[in-house]
């Protein structure tokens, strides 16, 4: 309220942080989605998510390259050098390390472990090491390490291959996608057309019976989708349509019909009537008005419902599960995939995640571009 | 054929369609059916006008009809007949054998506790998001992220709460940050304040709130005594005020068992399993969800409240509260409803987050998701479609109230 005289200035900041808070509490769950989306098993099972994204100590126990291929022998010592890191993965900086199980942080960077008899071994900060000894000491198996090393956050695209591109029948969502795709934009074209003709008749057109028709509109706006199930899934078997896409498009376009209906109806009725008289005056049509006048300068409203109807058949489950997919499974969406997932792969959370993430990535990307015409629907679509 | 390419005809055949029958007819009905020329030139024009509303709107009606009203009717027949006698006429079996199934009445007791709580926690969550928002100046970027989960799909809200709720056995690291921040409680000082004083705080304003609505339904009724008129509505208003009574007991007696419950410290619980307590983990999944649009809603609302209203009552001297709950929230009180109602429609309907979660296990039955078991792994169609009349009638209250609404704007 800054710009009111005799506000309280300690208030804006009672303000900011909790609206900070707020964001932060809305925002943290999908971030945590997101963040295991890009870490490997081993690392989402082993610490939390939010671990993931500041510096982590990690205790490994590794072995010294073998002796057999990468012995050396200089001035009659036998020595095995190289790097931990290049040569089992990681990165970071070693801050102890030692050579027995029950002393894992016995040595720092750089000290020198006796191993008794003139057998040496050292390890430094970068993780370099050098291990030395005679020729019988320094053969057969590679001698063991225990490394404690502070690592940088690390990220993998690993999980998102595997779930777009390389991932086997149950993990890849490729053909979910492409699925979800198939369903989604006949879903979401047809009932504008249809709807945007009638809605300018409820509109524009005087007609008996108009004012019932609208107030059938809202009453249907409610109408629970379950309801409809049963009958409808018994009639497209009937009618011999079955379970299939277009069956599905059928359902989605009847159901977002009273929406699409409701919400062109009232932008339409507030265009200027000067224009529509005017056309008429000069002799075009209703079919002519509709086309050249009405629906160009109806766009905000038919971009709100289009927007509305694409997120919700994306987000679909289950019309997708009644109307869709049959028993050979090759017409699941990515929804109904990941519900198969939960049950299946219920601990694999970089799977779960990442096929999470996928299916939801487009329908954010529409979110945040056309959040504008998103909210004008909501306003204008909710019941007044 | 593959189906992205069906998919395309079927866009080309049904929008190509749509457009040619919609031309055509009109054509038609100008050029051959009633011409605008001849010796009834005037005559045919007007017929052709009586006639053109209804084929601009035949196909929307035809596919609400067959699409939302004939279900409704044969949902009707379906419930009264049993599938496996070849479609007899049972008459109420259905419901009977429904109502006499503890399963249903779990789901119906659960739908009553999500038709209380998510409606009432989202709108509150929205409307104190828009006012906060309202005045600053990254407002805008901040509601953006509370409403982003409203493009979330309810499997994708479950999959991301699933990971908020996970557990893992006591000497592992908690991946789930319920559980992580669960085992930060000790029984310490910290833990007293967070999970008693703050819950207890949160029950006793939540049964303020009520009894403040009760008072505002309930009150009439006195004053018109006084006066002796009508207050009308008499019973709805009782009922609201019995409501709320009953709402105040419970939010009470709550207060007293979270001050006595023996908090299980240092152990990992499995939030998805607690019986009653877990479906408020479900429920805070649906609050995620809605309370963006509560907020977007709420808060063109109160960029609408006129300036001057605001000016006068700080003038007059009332502090910030003060304006907000009586200045405010009355102006609003009518989007606060609709916000309401369209909540309660969604929860009425909630399926997928039960379904993906726990599929109602552990006592997390909802009704949607129970006439889906019926229907789909029962393959009792009697029954399901009792169910769902339920569902219907549960909806009804509110699709009478919105076409009341709606006539009357329309007059």
């Amino acid at each position: 309220m800054d710009n009111i005289a005799g506000s309280k200035s300690s208030l804006t900041w009672v303000v900011h942080i909790s609206v900070v808070l707020l964001v932060a509490l809305w925002v943290f769950p999908t971030v945590g989605l997101l963040v295991s989306s890009f870490r490997t098993t081993d690392q989402i099972s082993s610490s939390g998510w939010w671990a993931a994204l500041f510096r982590s100590e990690q205790s490994q126990r590794l072995r010294v390259a073998d002796p057999g291929d990468n012995r050396i022998e200089r001035d009659g010592v036998y020595l095995v050098e190289g790097n931990f890191f290049t040569e089992s993965g990681g990165g970071g900086e070693i801050t102890s390390w030692g050579t027995s199980s029950r002393e894992i942080d016995a040595y720092a960077p750089g000290d020198v472990a006796d191993l008794g008899d003139g057998e040496t071994i050292t390890v430094d900060a970068a993780a370099n090491y050098v291990w030395s000894g005679n020729d019988e000491q320094i053969s057969g198996r590679g001698q063991r390490v225990f490394v404690t090393a502070i690592s940088p956050p690390e990220f993998t695209l690993a999980n998102y291959d595997n779930i777009l591109f390389s991932g086997g029948p149950g993990d890849n969502m490729a053909k979910a996608f492409f699925n979800t795709l198939t369903v989604t934009i006949p879903a979401t074209v047809i009932p504008i057309v249809i709807a945007a003709f009638a809605a300018y008749a409820l509109a524009w057109m005087d007609f008996p019976g108009r004012a019932l028709l609208i107030a059938a509109v809202v009453g249907l706006l409610v109408v629970p989708l379950q309801l409809a199930l049963i009958p409808l899934l018994k009639l497209h078997v009937d009618i011999g349509i079955g379970k299939g896409y277009l069956g599905a498009w059928l359902a989605h376009t009847g159901f977002g019909l009273p929406l699409a209906i409701y919400l062109l109806r009232n932008y339409m009725v507030g265009l200027p009537r000067d224009i529509i008289e005017n056309a008429k005056v000069d002799g075009a049509t209703d079919f002519q008005i509709f086309t050249k006048i009405i629906l160009p300068l109806s766009f905000p409203a038919l971009a709100s419902f289009a927007i509305f109807q694409f997120l919700w058949t994306w987000n679909d489950l289950l019309v997708a599960k009644v109307f869709l997919i049959d028993s050979t499974g090759q017409t699941t969406v990515m929804t109904d995939q990941i519900v198969n997932l939960l049950g299946t792969r219920g601990g694999n959370w970089e799977i779960l995640a990442t096929a999470a993430f996928v299916s939801i990535a487009v329908p954010l990307c529409v979110f945040f571009a056309m959040q504008k015409y998103l909210v004008r629907g909501l306003l204008a679509g909710s019941v007044k | 054929m593959n189906p992205a390419f069906q998919g395309l005809i079927t866009i080309i055949i049904g929008v190509g369609g749509c457009i040619g029958y919609f031309y055509f007819s009109n054509q038609f009905l100008d050029k051959v059916l009633f011409p605008a020329k001849g010796p009834h030139a005037g005559r045919n024009i007007n017929r052709a006008n009586m006639i053109r509303p209804w084929l601009f709107l035949f196909p929307a009606m035809f596919a609400l009809g067959l699409y939302l009203g004939y279900p409704v009717i044969e949902t009707l027949r379906l419930s009264l007949t049993d599938r496996d006698q070849g479609g007899a006429f049972v008459g109420l079996a259905n419901y009977n054998q429904m109502f006499s199934e503890p399963k249903f009445w779990e789901a119906l007791s659960n739908n009553m506790l999500w038709l209380i709580v998510v409606p009432a926690a989202s709108t509150a969550f929205g409307l104190l998001a828009a006012q906060l928002t309202d005045r600053i100046k990254w407002g805008s970027a901040a509601k953006s992220l509370i409403f982003m989960p409203m493009a979330i799909s309810f499997v994708g809200a479950a999959v991301i709460f699933k990971l908020v709720y996970d557990t893992r056995p006591a000497d592992q690291n908690q991946i789930g940050i319920l559980n992580a921040v669960w085992l930060r409680f000790e029984g310490g000082p910290g833990s007293f304040l967070f999970l008693q004083i703050l819950p207890a705080l949160l029950l006793l304003s939540f049964a303020g709130i009520v009894a403040y609505v009760g008072w505002i339904f309930v009150q009439p009724i006195a004053k018109s005594r006084e006066k002796g008129g009508g207050a009308g509505f008499v019973p709805l208003r009782l009922l609201v005020g019995a409501g709320s009574l009953y709402l105040v007991f419970l939010s009470l007696r709550s207060v007293i068992s979270v001050f006595t419950f023996d908090f299980p410290h240092g152990e990992p619980q499995t939030w998805l399993t607690l019986p009653f307590w877990n479906s408020f983990f479900l429920m805070i999944v649906l609050i995620w969800i809605q309370t963006g649009f509560a907020m977007v809603i709420l808060s063109a609302a109160l960029r609408g409240i006129p300036e001057e209203t605001i000016e006068a009552a700080i003038v007059d001297g009332a502090n910030p509260l003060q304006v907000f709950f009586k200045i405010k929230v009355p102006q609003i009180i009518g989007t606060i409803v609709v916000v309401w109602t369209t909540i309660t429609i969604t929860v009425l309907k909630v399926f997928d987050i039960v379904f993906a979660m726990t599929n109602g296990q552990w006592e997390t039955q909802v009704l949607a998701n129970y006439m889906f078991d019926k229907m789909f792994r029962a393959n009792d169609w009697g029954v399901g479609s009792a169910s769902a009349i339920i569902i219907m009638l549960l909806v009804s209250p509110i699709l009478i109230w919105n076409v009341y609404n709606a006539r009357k704007e329309m007059k």
